[in-house]
């Protein structure tokens, strides 16, 4: 490949929200609070983090209990360097701690300066957040235990206890990827800055797939052969989107999105439709490419702003749209 | 119980498919796995595939990947977000209906575009778990330290497994660890990663893919010389929760094999190979133990392909276990095989797919 290679970041956020019922929902209660309550079944064993439903018998459990903010370490690791994402910006140890009370480990951070710190056995305590919301992220950590630890703990539980209890939380997961297009779809690319549009061609029955993909999707083979496109086609179907899409303030509404049919192409691709009244666009609609100046060209298929009407005469409905999934009667079934 | 048998299967595992996409990947697996029995997509009864939209940072990533089937006519298909091996067990569902004779089943992962360490700490309890981000080396380093520490084995017991898998390993091409010569000293002289786990004790990440076909009855014998018949399949689950399971045991595992035996007629460990799905060699310790394999001096030959441990693709490492066992059986190097597969954090699912020959 001559070029360099395209990369871009990809980041895929979740802001998920999400509801706790009552059994979670007393631990996340229990959090903010500065006390840790796990759910207590019916021979006695107490579960940190609660369990809702017995793992066991899938019976609900809804005996809360709290239990003491003291522990022992029962397995760790040493995390170095800390993960993205996660609460700690320091290398730390991370570990199963069983509470004083408990009968489950419940996993959490331990705050020491190096791996010779841990050992299983360590007898720890709760670190808390001084602003506290009902999250597990409302415990900093763990830190070896201390003499004045069960002190801490009395004087944790005694703070008055208000508010409503917590019914939901917010657990945003983020995920980053360094995505790299693949050989055919970086061709593509690169040929926009050329002012080109490239497809690639059937092996099997020389249909013409765009944005060209190194695959005939049809038959399941490699498709290597790439075909230059002309910048006209026609409308084989479209939308006039009237709610704005959150973060494209470069898209003013209303807007026309349409599948556009390139002429020697028997796929449609995604465009904007602009240049006339939202109201003369329809099916079959000739329209060609609106490109932006040359000196604004890159490797992007953003070079073309929107595709405008040409004037001539519409592609009959019948006839407008793909091609070559069209069955029996399309031009390469 | 209707005769299944595994005729052909494709495997590619590399480090990085850089410039490679999903369906690009599948499409010369899937016409190999195809062409080596001589059917084209119109012959498949019902394809079923596994792959996960997390690896690819995609939704529904998988119905593009369809295109690597050439889906047109449309075809009768399922997919799970899950590894390979379950889908083969939908599909060996699917085949034990009696409505069709073959089937077609693949997965794949692509892993190298994100942290996949990082993206596995989603799949754990999302309310006072995964906002920690336990990455997937600490979690099977908790499990580790357990082992360890319960006596069970010893660091040098598992530095003996990744021998296994790394000497197994010469001479099978999707293997990315692999060293005729590596020894005990060589393992424990590497450094520790997430303690008291070693590199080589975490199975090497891989991107790939990998594609089998199944065939019933006649069919089976009719397409291939020497079909690896699956003779017991199961799938058992644990508890989801670290902290509520003992994680130095499998009971799912013993639970899938006793029940994949039952119905093979033959115990789980009366096998000459087993291909495991471990994300590590503390876990490959755990399932040999759970099924009765024997550990290393055993008389089952463990991972003769070098295992999860020497090539783990998300989502396809389960299946290629399979179709490793398969070929062991086809290819007459042994009359039985098991192969494992595994789902979850710290085995929390597994799969037990008992293998014969004629």
């Amino acid at each position: 490949m001559d070029p360099a290679p395209l990369r871009a970041d990809l980041v895929i956020e979740y802001p998920f929200t999400r509801t706790t019922g009552p059994v979670v929902g007393a631990f996340m209660t229990g959090l903010r609070d500065g006390r840790i309550v796990g759910s207590r079944r019916a021979d006695g064993r107490v579960f940190v983090p609660p369990a809702e439903v017995d793992p066991e018998t899938g019976d609900a459990i809804t005996d809360i209990v709290e239990v003491a903010s003291t522990g022992v370490v029962e397995t760790w690791t040493w995390v170095d360097p800390p993960r993205p994402g996660s609460p700690w910006a320091q290398p730390h140890g991370l570990a199963l701690i069983r509470l004083d009370g408990a009968d489950t480990p419940m996993l959490h951070g331990v705050l020491v300066d190096s791996a010779a710190d841990m050992a299983t056995g360590l007898r720890v305590e709760a670190v808390w957040r001084d602003e506290r919301v009902g999250h597990i992220t409302d415990l900093v950590g763990f830190a070896p235990e201390t003499a004045d630890g069960a002190a801490g703990e009395a004087a944790a539980a005694e703070e008055p206890v208000s508010g409503e209890p917590v019914r939901s939380i917010r657990t945003p997961i983020r995920l980053e990827y360094d995505f790299i297009p693949s050989a055919a779809a970086q061709e593509y690319l690169h040929a926009y800055a050329e002012k080109r549009i490239l497809g690639n061609r059937s092996p099997v029955d020389g249909a013409v797939f765009v944005p060209p993909r190194g695959v005939d999707p049809r038959h399941g083979v490699e498709a290597t052969e790439m075909v230059d496109l002309a910048h006209t086609g026609h409308v084989g179907n479209f939308c006039v989107t009237h709610l704005p899409i959150p973060g494209r303030s470069d898209l003013p509404t209303p807007y026309v999105s349409a599948w556009i049919h390139l002429d020697g192409a028997d796929i449609g691709f995604l465009g904007l439709v602009s240049g006339c009244d939202l109201d003369e666009v329809r099916i079959g609609m000739r329209v060609r490419a609106v490109w932006k100046p040359d000196d604004e060209l890159g490797a992007t298929a953003e070079n073309v702003r929107y595709w405008e009407p040409t004037g001539e005469p519409d592609v009959p409905v019948d006839r407008a749209g793909n091609r070559a999934w069209q069955g029996e009667d399309g031009d390469h079934a | 119980m209707r005769e299944v048998a595994i005729v052909s299967s494709a495997i590619h595992q590399v480090e990085a498919l850089t410039f490679t996409t999903d369906v690009q990947l599948m499409v010369p697996l899937i016409n190999e796995a195809r062409d080596a029995v001589g059917l084209t997509q119109a012959d498949i009864g019902f394809t079923c595939s596994g792959s996960s939209d997390f690896l690819a940072g995609q939704g529904f990533s998988f119905v593009q990947t369809l295109d690597a089937v050439g889906a047109f006519p449309p075809i009768a298909e399922s997919h799970v977000e899950m590894d390979g091996a379950f889908a083969l067990y939908e599909a060996w569902v699917k085949l034990q209906i009696g409505e069709i004779d073959t089937a077609l089943v693949y997965s794949y992962g692509k892993s190298s575009p994100g942290s996949r360490r990082d993206v596995l700490a989603v799949q754990l309890d999302p309310y006072a778990v995964a906002p920690l981000w336990p990455d997937a080396h600490a979690v099977a380093a908790l499990q580790a330290r357990l082992l360890l520490e319960s006596g069970a084995v010893t660091a040098e017991d598992l530095a003996a497994i990744a021998v296994r898998s790394q000497r197994n390993a010469v001479g099978n091409p999707n293997a990315l660890r692999a060293s005729a010569d590596v020894t005990v000293d060589d393992v424990l002289a590497g450094g520790v990663v997430a303690d008291p786990l070693r590199a080589a004790d975490l199975a090497a990440e891989a991107d790939g893919g990998c594609a089998v076909v199944l065939a019933a009855g006649d069919r089976a014998r009719e397409l291939c010389e020497r079909p690896a018949w699956i003779r017991g399949i199961d799938h058992r689950i644990d508890a989801h929760g670290l902290g509520v399971r003992d994680l130095t045991r499998a009971p799912s595992a013993a639970l899938a094999a006793g029940k994949a035996a039952e119905r093979a007629g033959f115990a789980a460990n009366d096998v000459d190979v087993a291909e495991l799905h471990a994300a590590s060699t503390a876990q490959a310790h755990v399932l040999a133990t759970e099924m009765g394999l024997g550990g290393t001096g055993g008389s089952v030959r463990i991972d003769p392909s070098g295992g999860s441990l020497a090539a783990d693709t998300l989502m396809a490492a389960g299946l290629v276990r399979i179709a490793e066992a398969a070929r062991r059986v086809s290819g007459g190097e042994a009359h039985r095989a098991l192969a494992h597969a595994s789902s979850g954090p710290c085995l929390q699912q597994n799969l037990v797919c008992l293998l014969e020959g004629e």
